[in-house]
């Protein structure tokens, strides 16, 4: 009984240390006036951890250097960044759960969060009727224009449009028909929506689409229709998910569909983080499409990966995902200072217009809450990085795509209150 | 012609994805009536086996040797899935016989544990763990009877014990030191590369099919057939059956049937761990691995019915075959100018999320009219 209860104490014990370790934030003590603390809510377990931990990294990293600068300064007070990670555990509940909670009980004045479309669908009620405001860095398929959430990522018209673009035109497969590939989920299906009607727009034709369920590996029938499809090669575009990806590209290639015999793929998915995964024994002479890529030869790319791998190891590489959430911290901290207060509304007032030199090159936030950015086509190559063929100037964001049929001709504008959410142009 | 290969050949390869991932299934919920849904975790060690096996492979000393690395890596990953499985009957799973509810949470609880730990500990420490516990597990059984029979047996027993914790740390400190990539724990997906001879494709009277296919379908084959030769000719295969159909009863006539379970248990996870190199090759390695496969054995071991191996067999070719017939839409090619309300519903059906909707719905059908599967055990079973 003495022992047990003695296991049990120092259990307690222990399980304290953690929690008090991996909760408490910020680095090393200066002067500061006073601190503030954020919310990051990512997935630390289950199967989007492995992605969605990079993300956090890239944050404490973002706050960490600002803190390191001197913090954030607001009505002439400098105060020091403090986090707290809740972990959304891939559960879409959960991540509502925790952003009531962050928001609630921890009174934070922002969350950064999220990575897929459903944990954000799961949150944007939550930070609506709260008032509260979601930080989402994660490129994805647009159709959602909320006063509560500020998207870092690259809507449709900032990827696949110019990707979809460059692969009728200038690729080695120009002219050729497509075949849409992608996980049985929302991304995919709205993104291949909108690529259809591009294709339509070019005078291309698709061919066939096909979508895996999630967690399902088994490509053969997919491989058996492309090759009816295609029989000659043609252009394939890919929006599959993290694992099954690598069962596409494996057994494609075995099945002979490579570039080498006229079958080109395009991937809205597949990062650096994703290439090194897969090998890029599979992936090269295949394409991908991105706003950063970590080939970008720019000084402010290259600090940005150098700064990355210093702090976290030298074998990390830093991709598309993370400069997003790189990027929405240093635009939190431009807009606070702005406004000269921690307030959702003041700050979200001034978030609009705030221009920060990003390792991608210069973003510009726009009144639809998204960016504006650079499109990046690169090709992957046998080191497992992109080698960038085009650069487009920069791109603004469409919140409402202007060739998906349900949304042509709308827009969003949160700067001017007779326009709002989705107005029509 | 070239059409109706392509389709049967398309069939035959998920169908033996289907039934080496299921076969180890068929055997401990076949026979012994053991729901183990850590069987997919069983699965993910062996292809964690396969890919630390490569790693290994390509350390200098052994690296002449690469090509044959995935021959190797089947014999091991039997080994490591057959040794976990073995020390999860002997602390679990023999406490549970007869109580499949208290199993089924018990197991799914075990499953979770294994992912977490593939996640959390460096897999040169977890192949070092593998190799305390099988040492563990086999040198006490290795003594002369005299020792075991002796009083201080006990202290044999636990210097074994310690012996192979000392080795197990060795080893997985030598792996560690020696492959880095090992060294750290990741929760990151891991990518197994078919040796060079493995990939590509062959061509057969004017078809190419895909090697990695092929492969997994002889290794298939080849399980199927040992484990057939096992349990029809070897002495304990015939205690197997014996015990399958009779616990009681083997007992009385002097069969160990504590020991037919475990041979029983171990055969049936070696068999997932072999199944696990086979996934292994088609997609890649992570902690969820085995998760995606284990529904589908369990679909396969039920529609095959529960105990028959030959059930097994047909029901996963059965499934592979509807698999590519409905998904990839082969009749729409086979009878190009069928009535246009019959094509749509083809094409309809012919992606393949809905392929598998379908596939369910047959299964479902078929079981509402043979409720104990393809091939039912028939006679006189005296059920514990």
């Amino acid at each position: 009984m003495r022992i047990s209860r003695r296991i049990l104490a120092g259990l307690a014990t222990a399980s304290l240390a953690v929690t008090a370790t991996s909760c408490g934030g910020g680095g090393t003590s200066g002067s500061f006036d006073d601190t503030v603390t954020v919310g990051i809510l990512h997935s630390l377990s289950g199967t989007m951890a492995i992605s969605e931990s990079t993300l956090v990294d890239t944050e404490k990293m973002a706050i960490e250097e600002i803190n390191a600068a001197g913090g954030v300064t607001v009505g002439g007070k400098s105060y020091k960044i403090e986090y707290i990670v809740e972990d959304g555990a891939s559960d879409w509940p959960t991540f509502a759960e925790k952003s009531k909670k962050l928001i609630d009980q921890d009174g934070v004045p922002v969350v950064f969060g999220g990575w897929t479309s459903a944990s954000r669908k799961a949150m944007l009620p939550v930070y609506e009727s709260k008032d509260a405001f979601l930080y989402y860095p994660i490129q994805y398929e647009a159709q959602e224009c909320s006063n509560n959430i500020f998207y870092t990522g690259a809507t449709p018209n900032q990827q696949s449009e110019p990707a979809t673009d460059f692969m009728y035109k200038r690729s080695p497969a120009a002219g050729g028909d497509f075949f849409l590939v992608g996980s049985d989920y929302v991304f995919p299906r709205t993104s291949n929506t909108i690529t259809k009607a591009q294709v339509k727009q070019l005078g291309g034709k698709v061919v066939g689409e096909d979508y895996l369920p999630l967690g399902n590996t088994e490509v053969a029938p997919i491989i058996s229709k492309i090759k009816k499809a295609l029989p000659d090669g043609g252009i394939i575009i890919n929006t599959l998910n993290g694992d099954q990806n690598v069962a596409f590209f494996k057994q494609i290639q075995d099945a002979g569909i490579t570039p080498s015999s006229g079958y080109y793929v395009m991937n809205y998915s597949i990062a650096e983080e994703e290439i090194s995964t897969i090998g890029p024994e599979f992936l090269e002479g295949h394409y991908g499409a991105w706003n950063y890529m970590m080939s970008i030869d720019t000084p402010a790319s290259k600090k940005f990966a150098a700064s990355f791998k210093k702090r976290w190891g030298a074998d990390r590489v830093v991709a598309d995902p993370q400069e997003s959430a790189y990027n929405m911290v240093y635009l939190w901290k431009q807009a606070v200072e702005d406004a000269g207060t921690f307030d959702d509304n003041a700050v979200r007032e001034a978030l609009v217009g705030q221009k920060f030199d990003a390792p991608q090159g210069p973003v510009e936030v726009m009144p639809n809450h998204h960016l504006s950015q650079t499109v990046r086509i690169g090709e992957i190559n046998a080191e497992g990085g992109f080698t960038i063929l085009e650069e487009t100037g920069v791109v603004l964001p469409q919140a409402w795509n202007q060739k998906h049929p349900s949304s042509k001709g709308f827009a969003c504008d949160w700067t001017d209150p007779s326009k709002g959410e989705k107005y029509k142009l | 012609m070239e059409l109706l290969l392509d389709s049967l050949f398309n069939g035959v390869a998920i169908g033996s994805v289907l039934l080496v991932a299921a076969l180890g299934l068929a055997i401990v919920f076949g026979l012994m009536g053991v729901i183990n849904l850590a069987h997919g975790e069983l699965m993910m060690l062996g292809a964690y086996t396969t890919y630390v096996t490569q790693l290994i492979f390509k350390l200098p000393i052994l690296k002449p040797f690469y090509n044959s690395y995935i021959i190797v890596s089947i014999f091991l990953a039997f080994i490591v899935s057959g040794v976990v499985g073995i020390l999860l009957e002997k602390t679990i799973i023999r406490k549970l016989y007869g109580s499949p509810l208290e199993t089924l949470l018990a197991t799914w609880g075990v499953s979770l544990i294994l992912q977490q730990f593939v996640r959390s500990v460096p897999l040169a420490y977890g192949t070092g763990l593998v190799i305390s516990l099988l040492i563990g597990l086999f040198l006490p059984t290795s003594f002369p009877s005299k020792i075991k029979e002796s009083i201080n047996f006990k202290y044999f027993k636990f210097s074994s014990w310690l012996f192979a914790a000392l080795t197990g740390v060795l080893t997985g400190s030598i792996i560690s030191s020696s492959v880095s990539k090992l060294s750290r724990a990741s929760a990151r997906n891991v990518d197994v590369t078919a040796p060079s001879w493995m990939r590509g494709q062959v061509e057969i009277i004017g078809t190419a099919f895909p090697k990695t296919r092929l492969m997994i379908i002889v290794i298939t084959l080849i399980s199927v057939i040992a484990i057939t030769l096992f349990l029809n000719q070897s002495a304990w295969g015939m205690r197997i059956r014996a015990v399958t159909q009779n616990r009681q009863m083997s007992d009385c006539l002097g069969i160990s049937t504590e020991k037919v379970d475990i041979i029983t248990f171990g055969i049936g996870s070696g068999l997932a761990g072999v199944a696990g190199v086979a996934v292994s090759l088609l997609g890649s390695v992570g902690p969820n691995v085995g998760g995606n496969y284990i529904v589908g054995c369990f679909m396969v071991v039920v529609l095959g019915g529960v105990g028959n191996l030959l059930g097994t067999v047909l029901a996963s070719f059965g499934i592979g075959i509807m698999t590519d017939l409905i998904g990839a839409g082969r009749l729409l090619s086979i009878w190009p100018d069928m009535p246009l309300p019959l094509s749509n519903t083809i094409n309809f059906f012919a992606t393949t999320s809905m392929a598998r909707v379908m596939i369910f719905a047959l299964i479902v059908i078929f079981l509402q009219f043979k409720p104990t599967g393809l091939f039912p055990q028939k006679g006189r079973m005296v059920e514990n």
